[in-house]
């Protein structure tokens, strides 16, 4: 259980890198550790861990759900209002397609939104240790730790060459 | 290509948020012009409500005029933007960076602008509810759910929603810099908003991909919709002119040759207004001028074959249609008006580099091109109802009344005000695409010379 954060500053992605090796070097987990960047990395340049997600699945599930309610929607106003034109069937295939298409794609980007909010593990309104200073181009290492290791962390986020490092109860 | 010099993050986050902490007089200035203007349109607007449409030149039979050409204008502009922006972020093109945000704020905000004009042209927005919202029959109301014209409010909100979406996706990172550089009530509101973005490498990930997922979602979104403006013609039952087989995809192209044309003239603005000048640079307005010689020359393909097909066919009506157009009084001089400026007047000029990479010139043609855009429009929309139809039987013609031209000038203004308070709040220019930018660029050493040059991740 990390009862302590620790956030280091550095000032090049070659010092996060190294103290990133030197964490793994000296037991940490990569569970433990995170960077923090302004801008994206080439994935993989801080030697970060691999996160997967199920982003994917989001436009299929919202393209689903979209449809369903688009051709419910269209039928449905369809049936309740049987106003024939022109001798045309009431439930018109034609002007349904177009309007189910629309539904479709609202349902796709929709949900494709909300996987992209939800799988960046966002909004998030736990108070992380972080610095302002991240975003004028420093990079940032946070340790999860706890008593034991929040000393020996501290150190080789010192000997990696970071600008400040300070601590926060987790 | 590369022009850029290499900038600090403070320099930039200072530069690319000028907008939003800098109060420039001659920024204010502007929005209070605008403001007027749209204050006038506004009037002009409740005038008409308050004494119906006979204030317009709206007559039997040309039942659309100017605020339905205004309509068709705005929704060809907002197709810059995701167009731009989608296509330029799916081939990873360098240059897009500083364009993609103006582009789909361009969009948002023209989207606005088209949806008030169906609304304004009933003269009693109001009864619109009664449409939307039928509530009985036994009033007499029979709306008819199956017509066209509401495919088109179904395309323009999803267009409309997916461009909001997508713009407050790619706007994160940067209200997390802009939360950082605050502090009291605007601290607090921007945090919300950024919604507790960190920049872990597991949310800039997300952002990539959410980058081009979106833009590849949106991309058919963009397609449908101008195809289903050209459908409000192309169903018409009695028009001639407006039954043209290729009128979706002509639409479209013309939509993408104004709208990318807008967003030049727009980045330009930009450029002036805040001092972007190691931001919005020659070689980006020279890449965009190549992408327009393109986008122009198959518009003009588009559009020569459209009124191809329209005369291929030998019917009497069609024919006299089309001569109307381009010899009827005082369409052909409008007719003219337009291919010279939409075409004939820009495109050889884009031939030239030196006119690319002229601010002056390519605001100069840009322009041009969508008063010849607007034109188009306007000649496609007015003729071909101004002809005796099947279920009208008379012959008339029409000229836009003040009041018209009062609340189509309001919309001009309104954009352009509604695109500059956008940058009081957020940057228009994204912040932290500038900085990748900025990671990846290096010189590399080919025999005797350094070339700039742009790593790219596959």
């Amino acid at each position: 259980m990390a009862t302590h954060s620790v956030l280091a500053l550095y000032s090049n992605a070659e010092y996060a890198a190294e103290a990133g090796e030197a964490l793994d070097n000296a037991g940490f987990s990569k569970e433990d550790y995170e960077f923090l960047t302004d801008t994206p990395y080439p994935e993989g340049a801080l030697g970060e861990r691999h996160s997967s997600h199920r982003l994917y699945v989001f436009p299929f599930v919202g393209a689903l759900i979209g449809l369903t309610a688009a051709i419910l929607l269209t039928s449905g106003t369809q049936l309740a209002y049987p106003l024939v034109t022109g001798g045309k069937p009431i439930l018109s295939i034609p002007p349904m397609a177009i309007i189910t298409y629309e539904g479709t794609m609202l349902g796709a980007i929709l949900f494709t939104v909300i996987g992209i909010i939800f799988e960046s593990r966002l909004p998030t309104t736990k108070k992380h240790i972080y610095d302002d200073r991240i975003t004028e181009g420093l990079i940032g290492v946070v340790v999860d730790c706890d008593d034991n290791t929040v000393d020996r962390a501290e150190q080789i986020l010192t000997q990696a060459g970071a600008e400040e490092v300070r601590r926060e109860a987790a | 290509m590369q022009e850029g010099k290499i900038l600090g993050y403070r320099r930039i986050n200072r530069d690319l948020l000028r907008g939003v902490f800098e109060n420039p007089v001659k920024y204010w200035a502007i929005v209070l012009f605008l403001g007027l203007v749209v204050l006038f349109a506004v009037g002009a607007a409740g005038f008409m409500v308050n004494r119906g449409i006979g204030v317009t030149g709206l007559n039997r039979p040309v039942f659309w005029g100017f605020l339905i050409t205004n309509f068709v204008f705005w929704i060809g502009i907002s197709h810059a933007g995701v167009m731009l922006s989608a296509i330029l972020r799916l081939s990873k093109a360098e240059w897009r960076r500083p364009a993609t945000r103006a582009a789909e704020v361009l969009t948002i905000f023209s989207l606005m602008t088209a949806v008030l004009m169906p609304f304004i042209h009933t003269g009693r927005p109001w009864r619109l509810m009664y449409w939307v919202f039928p509530y009985d029959f036994s009033r007499g109301i029979w709306p008819d759910i199956r017509s066209p014209l509401v495919w088109d409010p179904s395309a323009v909100n999803t267009y409309l929603l997916s461009s909001i979406l997508f713009v407050f996706i790619a706007l994160v990172p940067d209200l997390a810099v802009i939360r950082d550089r605050s502090s009291g009530i605007r601290r607090i509101a921007y945090s919300v908003l950024s919604l507790g973005w960190r920049g872990t490498p597991r949310q800039w990930k997300l952002q990539a991909i959410a980058g081009i997922l979106l833009s590849a979602l949106i991309l058919p979104v963009f397609v449908s919709v101008h195809s289903i403006v050209s459908w409000d013609f192309g169903m018409a039952v009695s028009v001639n002119s407006w039954h043209s087989t290729i009128f979706a995809p002509y639409f479209v192209i013309g939509a993408v040759h104004s709208g990318v044309s807008g967003v030049v003239t727009v980045m330009i603005f930009m450029r002036w207004l805040f001092g972007w000048e190691e931001y919005v640079r020659r070689e980006h307005i020279d890449a965009l001028g190549r992408l327009l010689i393109v986008i122009a020359i198959a518009w003009f393909y588009f559009f020569a074959m459209e009124f191809l097909f329209g005369i291929y066919g030998q019917e009497g009506d069609e024919l006299a249609t089309r001569s109307l157009q381009i010899f009827g009084h005082p369409w052909g001089w409008l007719f003219l008006t337009f291919i010279i400026t939409a075409f004939f007047f820009p495109v050889p000029l884009w031939l030239f580099r030196n006119v690319r990479r002229s601010f002056l010139w390519m605001t100069i043609t840009t322009i041009s091109v969508n008063v010849g855009m607007w034109l188009e429009r306007f000649i496609i929309i007015v003729p071909g109802l101004a002809r005796k139809q099947i279920f009208t039987q008379s012959w008339y013609t029409y000229a836009p009344s003040p009041i018209e031209i009062m609340i189509v000038a309001g919309t001009f203004a309104l954009v352009l005000m509604l695109f500059l308070l956008f940058a009081k709040v957020f940057p228009l220019i994204p912040i932290f695409d500038i900085k990748e930018g900025q990671i990846l660029t290096d010189e590399i050493k080919v025999g005797r010379r350094r070339v700039p040059a742009v790593i790219r991740e596959e």
